[in-house]
């Protein structure tokens, strides 16, 4: 099978043909939003990280920033800085432009100030929009597609319909070459000693595991029961008891591959196949994991009903949940249904699934593009603001 | 007639409602190829959880034919299982006091 991409100059391959206006830190976001806005055939990214904060957390933003910027759906990126901020935005912008793309920076404090930065990067924004527009898509194997798979306000059909169909769509792109990420590693404890038997290798095993205690301890570090927090209220509502059935439901959508290696927070994963990226699964900060992580498409299963995409990847809403799926048709684009022979009816709805997603990678809309929610994602950062 | 409920592991000691079920209701499930009659002691929720079995104070509640928690109270088949009854062993700093 194939699909309509863009071919991009380092050989990767984009579903989408966006102008990225990347901010480098919260204080640079109301130019990106407002360049944004003046360019049509861009997208954004802003976040609320990038200064006052200490050099391990400064480096994971530098690092997702980059990555973001590789990600294959964009076709140029504007870096956006304030110019006074921790992070270095040349070093931000010069790691983009190892990607080979094309890329421009501004900096509001060096030219006179917001209405300046507006203006200068809008049309720097738009000469590369027009180059952008004449790449055509082209026809490329299904070998090539980077899926990212996640869940969010899940409830119990999650683990039983839509998180097992979405495994056998991961399934399906690892039989047929291509890639499929996966995390939230808080959605691990309690289903860590099922993972690592998949494990490619001892070294993979051993950092799931450590991925998994590192998580736990950050959350037992505070002195509470972190029931509420995961699972979430919303989690608890919709029948989930404790973080290991979230666990164990929430895993199936991984699919059943061997897991080949395991990445930190915003890096790109090299090569083909399943890979793990080390991120709690909140949705602004799991989101931006799996863009940076250079997915061109992500599925995205919901029990309760969230309307989040991201910028500049689309995703895919599923659900086994037939009253949200009667009650916010807007939110969700696709049904798993319960057959009679369950087994069977998830095989089906995965390869259904697998089919949306090529779709989606060559051009179809997902619902929460159409309706353009996702605008607000974050960076996740593991130290204190200082 | 629609599933009402499944059970997903042979081992499992928990069913999972697929309607919005009412105390009396009675379910005739397969638990390991053993047919089993459960008379639900209370209504349960669309996606909730009921027993089936007894389950003892600081026993463990079984899913997907794994621990998901362990048992506070003594839970009778039929009875609704949740966060008022079941605990998680997991992420637990009320219990290790935290980092000061």
């Amino acid at each position: 099978m194939s699909f309509l991409g863009y071919r991009r100059q380092n050989g990767s391959v984009g579903a989408r043909n966006y102008i990225g206006i990347i901010s480098t830190v919260g204080c640079a976001n109301d130019v990106t939003w407002w360049v944004s806005q003046q360019v049509k055939g861009s997208t954004l990214f802003i976040h609320g990280q990038g200064c006052a904060q200490t050099q391990p957390d400064l480096d994971i933003v530098t690092r997702t920033l980059i990555s973001l910027g590789w990600n294959p759906n964009l076709a140029g990126v504007l870096v956006v800085s304030l110019g006074c901020e921790s992070v270095s935005a040349d070093k931000i912008a010069e790691g983009i432009a190892e990607s080979g793309k094309p890329v421009e920076k501004i900096v509001i404090q060096k030219v006179g100030g917001v209405t300046a930065a507006v203006a200068q990067g809008s049309l720097l924004a738009q000469a590369m929009a027009v180059e952008a527009s004449k790449i055509e898509r082209e026809e490329f194997p299904d070998s090539e597609l980077v899926l990212g798979v996640k869940c969010g306000a899940s409830d119990t059909t999650s683990g039983l319909l839509s998180n097992p169909a979405t495994g056998v769509a991961c399934d399906l792109v690892i039989d047929n070459g291509g890639t499929c990420i996966f995390g939230e590693t808080t959605e691990f404890m309690g289903a860590e000693h099922i993972l690592t038997r998949r494990a490619a290798t001892p070294q993979v095993a051993n950092r799931i595991m450590d991925i998994v205690a590192r998580m736990e301890r950050r959350a037992t570090a505070m002195g509470f029961d972190m029931r509420g927090g995961q699972p979430t209220t919303g989690n608890i509502a919709g029948g989930l008891t404790t973080i290991e059935e979230k666990s164990l439901g929430a895993i199936a959508k991984g699919g059943t591959k061997p897991i080949k290696e395991v990445y930190e927070y915003g890096e790109r994963p090299q090569g083909r196949g399943l890979f793990i990226v080390d991120t709690p699964g909140r949705e602004p900060e799991f989101l931006t994991a799996l863009g940076a992580a250079g997915a061109q498409v992500i599925i995205f299963t919901t029990g309760l009903g969230a309307p989040q995409g991201f910028p500049f990847v689309p995703v895919i809403k599923v659900t086994g949940n037939p009253i949200t799926y009667e009650r916010l048709p807007e939110h969700l684009d696709v049904f798993v249904e319960l057959t009679e022979e369950a087994g069977a009816g998830i095989a089906q709805a995965g390869k259904a699934l697998y089919q949306e997603a090529l779709a989606v990678a060559s051009g179809k809309q997902t619902r929460a593009e159409t309706i353009g929610y996702g605008n607000f994602p974050n960076i996740f950062t593991i130290g204190p603001v200082i | 007639m629609k599933q009402k409920a499944v059970v997903l592991n042979f081992r499992d000691n928990v069913a999972t409602s697929l309607a919005n079920l009412k105390v009396g209701d009675t379910l005739e499930l397969e638990v390991g190829g053993e047919p089993r009659t459960i008379k639900l002691t209370t209504d349960i929720p669309f996606g909730h959880k009921f027993s089936l079995s007894r389950i003892e104070p600081n026993s463990p509640v079984i899913k997907y034919g794994e621990v998901i928690g362990i048992a506070t109270a003594i839970i009778k088949p039929g009875d609704y299982v949740h966060i008022h009854n079941v605990v998680s062993t997991r992420g637990r700093g009320d219990l290790s006091g935290g980092v000061k």
